[in-house]
């Protein structure tokens, strides 16, 4: 099939609006007709569930946990984006499509992006009508900080908890509409397939998490907005449930998967301290604005400081790399995500990691402490020394904290084209789930605007054209393919029940993860990757062999759940290796050692490979094919980014 | 770095909401100062997978202290001994080596047990849906700052607004009252101008449906605020009375 991306034809800023004149609308009298399903109910798809079902749309959403409420979304801290300048401080519309596109190191579509861009100025004022409370200044209006490195203060924040009070609005206006009867919630619900007739979604097959009861639902259109994929990597800074099974099982069902290589990894994250370890946690990139981060200069004394022989305190001024000012003197602390993380990494490669397991580096305040006065310092980063202090049981304003990167966004995801819809008709995807916006590497808050972009302002549109279309004919699941898909999930279900071997899901999950982590993590090799490749296979074979997985379907089982997320990761896992050796430029987070520049950074091929990777399923173990999108760029300059 | 320690589990082991349960006592040995508590859990579990027994359960996410899914009842108080914190952000660092450590559910009517640790809390969702919310459509709304609000007001209804929803609240409370999880819902909207139109409609929808609900009554022991993880003040709850008594005496036709 041949990809077609659908962007509107025409000058850049005059896209979205003339598109939104030629969709198509739906008679008002015929929106109660329809049924759409949306899966997941974080940010992009609380949002998407409310809207519709605000314009007249029947909806049913799902989500595996209790309660809409706890989506991983609920977790973000930083803040969230928008183009309002009311800092007059020169930000525009314009200039956050280009701090976008230039941050993805162009991998994204100029089209989405912009209209991301567009739209972004509504959401604030959306959130704010509900009641969002953001951080205001003593006049009474909305404050803004600069993030990640951006020259203009665009980022709107409510403390250090944006996520969680952005999807409380939305899951406000959710209730709402479930008190309305517009939406039925299904909570503690999971996706376990999609039901395709005649190559168009119309409906899903999901599992009580509760009873076990496997159920069949018709729509008229199907949205996931089921999250990030991160945690095929175990330890990620993402929530435990955070998983691809939608995705993945949408994928099989003919949805394209695109660039899912494209992880982002945080450097500021706090570091592991010993196989126990479920989750690792993120600490604001903001603390970089101050600290200093530094390994010992030599092995020696790495070694020394490990077998606690030498205390960090006692450590002399000279015997401390401050690499990052000693590399990249322009940027020092704040260069880029990515590329503070590779150079942590090199550090513990090179053996010069801190703390007991040798794979941390540290981020020092001495110096700003000096500089500002202890109060000062605890007034800016307060609430992230006291966290780091809990976790870690060490007091970041006497020793340096230990910091290591760590897994935390993924920017491939569901091929969706101007529409957001997959490559399967009638089935869209939302935010952190699909590829779209990104590029090779997401700007710091960006996803909670793209995903509230997705839900309130972009599919209400474009899902009434094709609504339009197909007209509101009844639907239900009385078409065999309900029963087929259902029994596809039984089966899948009871021959992880039979697994009665010796070894937990957690650790193969845990095994997966090293091997994602080391060959597919920060650093990438041809070598690596082909070897990644086989273990994975292995690892995959094995798990149908020899994984335990405990008790019955008919009831709360929640290593039966983890045991179907783990599986499909062992197939994802592969395809992003995949993907990642097929990209042999590097690009965002994306890098191949064998493509650098002679300063050892990033070395993106344009020539070759200003495309997005959209991978087709051909059958269980079978080779996955690739088809390009070509990504054209007519309204900015392609640049190699440098921060020396 | 402290030595691993030795403990005893005392954990709620239950089926489903149709059966009784009962205490199993479990070994936790070798276990790390610097796990956390749901990490001690996770190795619990995988020594029972691998026995062939059912794993423990219990409800949890981000284990960050911000989705408000974990919610265990651990010797006697919400969320564990520490102040303040969730229980997946307790470490084991808490406790002393051969302690024995009880773990149960949390216990009200309102909140049946799913299966051993984990309850069914949907009864927070249908209140939330009674009127946790100002009804305002997608679009259409003004342009952000032309609703200033002081900074005083904000961060007060900030305050209110970072309620997680865990339930600690009326799992602490001995009448399971829920009135500090609604309260600060009622708050956070009703010191704002966006919450004014619905102000007081939304204070008795929400309180019908919490009596609805099956919670008891408030009798003013301020266990609440004291085990909630969030300091969630009980001075939302005076607020919210207020509101509440208003509507009954003079708007009680608007509901
Ligand atoms: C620690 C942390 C901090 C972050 N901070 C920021 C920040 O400051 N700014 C920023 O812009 N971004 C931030 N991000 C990224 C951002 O939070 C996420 O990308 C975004 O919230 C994802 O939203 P979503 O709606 O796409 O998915 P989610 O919020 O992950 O929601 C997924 C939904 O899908 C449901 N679901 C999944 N699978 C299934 C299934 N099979 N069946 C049924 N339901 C399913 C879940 O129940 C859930 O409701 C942060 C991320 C992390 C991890
Ligand atoms: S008020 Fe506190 S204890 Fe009660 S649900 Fe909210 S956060 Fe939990
Ligand atoms: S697991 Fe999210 S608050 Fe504890």
């Amino acid at each position: 099939m041949k990809l077609d991306a659908k962007i509107p034809e025409g000058p850049l800023a005059q896209k979205w609006s003339k598109h939104k004149f030629n969709l198509k609308l739906v008679n008002p009298a015929n929106k109660r007709k329809y049924t759409v399903i949306v899966v997941g109910t974080g940010l992009a798809g609380a949002s998407a569930a409310a809207s519709l079902a605000e314009l007249g749309y029947n909806v049913k959403a799902f989500c595996f946990q209790d309660s809409p409420r706890r989506a991983h979304s609920i977790a973000a801290q930083g803040g969230i984006n928008a183009a309002k300048n009311y800092q007059n401080d020169g930000d525009s519309v314009h200039r956050l499509f280009y701090d976008t596109i230039k941050g993805g190191d162009y991998r994204a579509r100029e089209g989405n992006v912009y209209r991301l861009a567009e739209v972004s100025v509504n959401i604030i004022d959306q959130c704010v009508a509900q009641g969002v409370p953001f951080a205001r200044e003593y006049g009474g209006l909305l404050d803004n900080r600069s993030f990640g490195g951006s020259q203009v203060s665009r980022t709107f924040y409510a403390r250090g908890q944006t996520g969680q009070q952005l999807l409380l609005g939305a899951y406000s206006a959710l209730n709402r509409q479930i008190n309305l009867g517009k939406v039925k919630m299904y909570t503690r619900h999971e996706m376990m397939d999609v039901v395709t007739i005649d190559g168009e979604a119309k409906g899903i097959v999901t599992r009580d998490l509760i009873s076990g009861a496997i159920e069949s639902h018709a729509a008229h259109a199907v949205l996931l907005c089921t999250g990030g994929y991160g945690n095929v990597f175990y330890l990620s800074t993402n929530a435990m449930g955070c998983n691809v099974t939608a995705a993945w099982k949408a994928h099989k069902r003919g949805a394209y998967f695109a660039n899912p290589c494209f992880t982002q990894i945080h450097p500021t994250c706090i570091p592991v301290t010993g196989d126990h370890q479920s989750k690792l946690t993120l600490m604001s990139e903001s603390l970089r604005n101050d600290g200093r981060v530094w390994a010992p200069k030599t092995v020696e004394l790495a070694q020394k400081l490990r077998k606690g022989e030498l205390k960090v305190t006692d450590l002399k001024e000279e015997d401390r790399d401050y690499f990052l000012e000693r590399k990249y003197p322009a940027f020092g602390n704040l260069v880029p995500r990515d590329v503070a993380s590779r150079n942590a990494k090199e550090m513990v490669d090179e053996g010069r990691g801190v703390g007991a397991s040798g794979i941390a580096v540290y981020l020092d305040f001495a110096e700003a402490i000096g500089r500002l006065g202890e109060d000062t310092v605890r007034a800016k980063y307060g609430n992230l020394f006291d966290m780091y202090q809990q976790i870690t049981d060490e007091n970041p304003y006497k020793q340096p904290m230990r910091i290591y990167p760590a897994v935390h966004y993924t920017m491939g995801g569901l091929w969706v084209d101007y529409n957001l819809q997959t490559t399967v008709k009638g089935l869209y995807c939302l935010g952190e789930a699909n590829f779209s916006d990104h590029g090779a590497n997401r700007l710091g808050a960006s996803a909670l605007m793209q995903g509230l972009a997705d839900g309130y302002f972009v599919i209400p549109y474009t899902l009434g054209d094709y609504l339009a279309n197909i007209g509101p004919k009844a639907v239900d699941t009385s078409h065999p393919a309900f029963e087929q898909t259902k029994q596809s999930v039984l089966e899948r279900i009871n021959k992880l029940l039979a697994l009665k071997g010796d070894r937990t899901v957690n650790d193969y999950h845990r095994e997966l993860g090293h091997i994602m982590w080391e060959y597919c993590g920060m650093a990438r090799t041809e070598e690596g990757l082909t070897k990644a490749k086989g273990l994975i296979r292995e690892l995959r074979a094995d798990f149908w062999k020899n994984a335990r997985v405990s008790g019955t379907n008919e009831e709360f089982n929640q290593n039966l759940e983890n045991a179907g997320r783990v599986a499909d990761f062992l197939e994802l896992g592969e395809l992003m290796v995949d993907d990642a050796l097929d990209r042999k430029e590097s690009c965002g987070g994306h890098f191949r050692l064998e493509s650098q520049t002679d300063e050892g950074e990033a070395l993106r091929d344009d020539d070759n490979y200003a495309y997005a990777a959209a991978w087709e399923y051909k059958g269980d173990n079978q080779p996955e094919e690739l088809h390009k999108e070509e990504l054209v760029f007519e309204n900015v300059k392609l640049s190699q980014r440098s921060y020396k | 770095m402290s030595e691993n320690m030795n403990l005893t589990l005392k954990v709620w082991r239950q089926k489903n909401a149709d059966t009784k349960g009962s205490f199993a006592t479990y070994k936790a040995d070798h276990v790390s100062p610097d796990m956390s508590f749901l990490e001690m859990l996770d190795v619990v579990n995988e020594d029972l997978i691998k026995k062939g027994d059912d794993p423990i359960h219990f409800d949890h996410d981000c284990r960050e202290g911000i989705c408000g899914a974990c919610s265990l009842h651990i010797n006697g108080r919400p969320h564990g001994p520490k102040h303040a914190i969730t229980t997946c952000q307790l470490h084991m660092r808490s406790f002393k080596n051969n302690e024995t450590i009880v773990i149960e559910p949390w216990r009200a009517e309102a909140f049946p047990v799913i299966r051993d640790l984990a309850v069914d809390r949907q009864a927070f969702d249908r209140i939330q849906a009674a009127g946790g919310f100002v009804s305002v459509n997608t679009g259409g709304v003004p342009d952000a700052n032309n609703i200033p609000i002081p900074k005083v007001i904000a961060d007060e209804a900030f305050n209110s607004a970072t309620c997680i929803g865990c339930g600690a609240c009326v799992a602490a409370c001995k009448n399971a009252s829920a009135m500090l999880f609604v309260s600060a819902k009622v708050s956070q909207l009703a010191l704002l101008p966006q919450g004014q139109p619905e102000r007081y409609r939304r204070a008795q929808a929400m309180v019908a449906q919490m009596d609805a609900e099956g919670f008891g009554s408030c009798t003013n022991t301020g266990a609440c605020e004291a085990e909630c993880p969030k300091e969630i003040s009980i001075t939302n709850i005076a607020r919210m009375n207020r509101d509440y008594f208003t509507a009954k005496l003079f708007k009680e036709e608007e509901v």
